[in-house]
């Protein structure tokens, strides 16, 4: 190469050690390989460094009457040789996520070039059927915005005056309330660690939806404590309930039974007692957790009904996954009777019997209601009427 | 005998990776290669004049030590391969401001790395030597012996060394050229505090060793497939990493000259020398 169509690197005073291998790299980079560059500089260490930066970088250094001229190798071009791009950072760019990421594109992120002979990772849940929705990152959008911080969403201080059997019934339905919510937290928690992060919004998500447990169980115990020094009860029949949800291995079939079935059912439960709450703190708690479990129960419709639309073989097997639970819970208490009464209570107002009346009437409304609103959700997953009822009525008693 | 063994020394957990790496390498081409560790270069030396060993990953003063251990027994030694980074090394003499030239070391204190060390202590005080500073005589030498027995593979002793030169307990230090690089970059040598006063001249590092009833022809295919590995093969590229080379080049003996200079002038091969004498004796 002559010297005259030879690329010059200037450095000034600057060291190789002090960022001049940053400008180095950079020069080079620029130049195919075999190509030369004619560093200049006054740095007093600029040959001697020049040399190891050359040796370990596989580029020869040619010291000679035209100065220091390093001659590029080609280990640069080969490390990147084999690099594949992990798909696009836009998901809503054609064919950005692919539907089968490599194991080996691991933690990269979406839309990065990723360097062959990267570690191979275990995501055991790695193709897009199983786990994707178009609408994931619509509603971590949503999420993220309305996000809210318990000592301040909540206004502790209000007074408010209750009577001891309406505390007591406030209290036990919030113990069942944290119980349910910590399966609620735990069970995809478990899923998420085994979602290739390829599916990148499906993983936020799914974050932001434990954070939100995470918030509903801290509201909920603080309303429970704020006039009592201890919580209620809870059934070996409810934990044994829950239990099943933490047995499923499967993501579809877990999600399927939590998130459409189970918060599905707990909405309905919040916004009831966001109608009978007593006091103004309880009526918060449970508004604002009903916000953020609409989010979950649409996450789980959404990835469920296009995993069924490409794979109707599914439809079975989420049945199964109904009747398998009705089954495993058959001899069990279902819903702690003491939350059924609390309901009532609560609902009633009083321990008036005609308020009582009214209050069971209520109960007995909201579990119809459930059961409704559970079967019109297996229809829009594609049920038939029928199946959709039937299979809404051996939802666990426990709700969740 | 159809497996070839490799001697190596374990002077970093990170030896078994690569040579667990290199191994299924070899085995997925057809060489059944198998490794030895060592905890230091002079067993090594001696178990491959035993013939325990085919094939030896030698240090520069490992390379000398059985070469002449070998020539002592009528035999001979071949560096058969080595890292492209295995050639043409510097080391450098860095020094406090207040120390203008290598001649005004006199009377000061110079800190170096292991006893051992080719870079940054026994080249480095051959160089010293040679422009008329003995050490001992005409300076005193501030050894840090971090792992004796490795041959300064592990980097410690020269961190020590410079550590020491960057706090003021001596007036110089031996490092090696990237190492000077490295430990400027991540300010262990503050900037504008000292400066480089010498620079050796070039010498080779470590090499693939093989002595005279080494099996030829697992040899030469352990060469052939040394030579076929690739640095754009994403799976022996990450082994490459960590073995430090994008290449592998022949082996070459005329890199090792300063060396031999300063194990003459210090003696420094007498102990294995001896060592071999008393377990390996020469038959009549």
């Amino acid at each position: 190469m002559s010297p005259a169509s030879r690329a010059v690197l200037d450095l000034g005073s600057l060291g190789l050690d002090r960022g001049g291998d940053v400008l180095l790299r950079r020069a080079l980079a620029a130049l195919p390989a075999n190509h030369e560059v004619e560093v200049r500089g006054s740095s007093p260490d600029l040959a001697l460094h020049l040399g190891a930066l050359c040796r370990a970088g596989g580029h020869a250094l040619c010291e000679g009457a035209s100065g220091l001229v390093v001659r590029r190798g080609t280990a640069t071009d080969a490390r990147w040789a084999g690099a594949t791009r992990a798909g696009r950072a836009d998901a809503r760019v054609s064919g950005a996520v692919d539907e089968h990421p490599s194991a080996r594109w691991g933690v990269a992120a979406r839309g990065a070039l990723v360097e062959a002979g990267a570690p191979a990772f275990d995501f055991t849940l790695s193709d897009k059927d199983e786990v994707w929705a178009d609408e994931a990152a619509g509603l971590y959008a949503q999420a993220a915005a309305v996000q809210w911080d318990p000592a301040t969403a909540i206004a502790w201080g209000t007074p408010f005056e209750l009577s001891d059997e309406l505390e007591d019934a406030i209290v036990q339905i919030m113990t069942y309330l944290i119980e349910n919510e910590t399966a609620a937290l735990q069970v995809p928690a478990r899923f998420l660690g085994r979602i290739h992060p390829h599916f990148r919004e499906v993983m936020q998500l799914l974050a932001i939806q434990a954070a939100d447990e995470a918030r509903h169980i801290e509201v909920f115990t603080r309303r429970a404590l704020l006039r009592r020094s201890q919580l209620g009860l809870s059934s070996a029949g409810g934990q044994a309930s829950l239990l099943t949800l933490f047995e499923e291995p499967d993501f579809a079939l877990a999600s399927f039974l939590l998130s459409v079935l189970g918060e599905g059912t707990f909405l309905s439960l919040l916004w009831f007692l966001h109608e009978h709450a007593p006091d103004p703190i309880t009526k918060d708690v449970v508004r604002l957790a009903a916000q953020d479990e609409a989010r979950h129960v649409s996450f789980g419709l959404a990835h469920l009904g296009r995993h069924l639309a490409r794979d109707p073989s599914l439809y079975r097997r989420l049945a199964l996954a109904v009747e398998r639970r009705h089954d495993a819970l058959r001899d069990t208490a279902g819903l702690n009777g003491e939350v059924w009464d609390a309901l009532v209570v609560v609902a009633a107002g009083s321990l008036l019997p005609a308020d009582v009346e009214r209050g069971h009437g209520a109960v007995v409304a909201l579990s119809q209601q459930m059961s409704d609103k559970r079967a019109r959700r297996l229809e829009r997953l594609g049920f038939a009427a029928a199946e959709a009822r039937a299979l809404s009525d051996l939802h666990t008693r426990n709700f969740m | 005998m159809n497996t070839l063994l490799l001697g190596a020394v374990a002077y970093d957990p990170k030896v078994v990776t690569i040579w667990d790496g290199f191994r299924s390498y070899f085995a997925k081409h057809g060489l059944d290669l198998d490794y030895v560790l060592f905890s230091n270069y002079e067993r090594q030396v001696l178990a491959h004049l035993a013939g325990h060993v085919h094939v030896a990953w030698s240090s520069p003063l490992a390379w000398l030590q059985v070469e002449r251990a070998a020539a002592v027994r009528g035999r001979t030694a071949r560096a058969i391969a080595m890292r492209d980074t295995d050639r043409d090394l510097t080391s450098v003499i860095v020094a406090q401001r207040s120390v203008a030239t290598l001649g005004e070391l006199k009377g000061k204190r110079v800190a170096v790395g292991a006893a051992d060390s080719p870079q940054a202590t026994m080249i480095p005080l051959e160089h010293l030597a040679a422009n008329g500073l003995v050490a001992g005589r005409d300076f005193e030498v501030v050894y840090h012996d971090v792992l004796v027995g490795k041959h300064g593979d592990h980097i410690g002793g020269e961190r020590d060394a410079a550590k020491a030169l960057a706090s003021g307990a001596v007036d110089a230090a031996c490092l090696l050229d990237g190492n000077h690089l490295a430990f400027s970059r991540d300010g262990t040598l503050a900037a504008g505090k000292t400066h480089v006063v010498a620079q050796t001249a070039r010498y080779d590092h470590c090499n693939f060793t093989v002595l005279d009833d080494a099996p030829p022809q697992l040899v030469a295919r352990f060469e052939s497939l040394l030579s076929a590995m690739r640095y754009d093969d994403a799976e022996v590229r990450p082994l490459m990493d960590l073995e430090g080379l994008k290449a592998w080049a022949p082996g070459r003996t005329s890199g090792y000259a300063t060396l031999a200079a300063s194990c003459e002038r210090f003696g420094s091969l007498k102990p294995l020398l001896d060592q071999a004498a008393r377990e390996l004796p020469v038959r009549a």
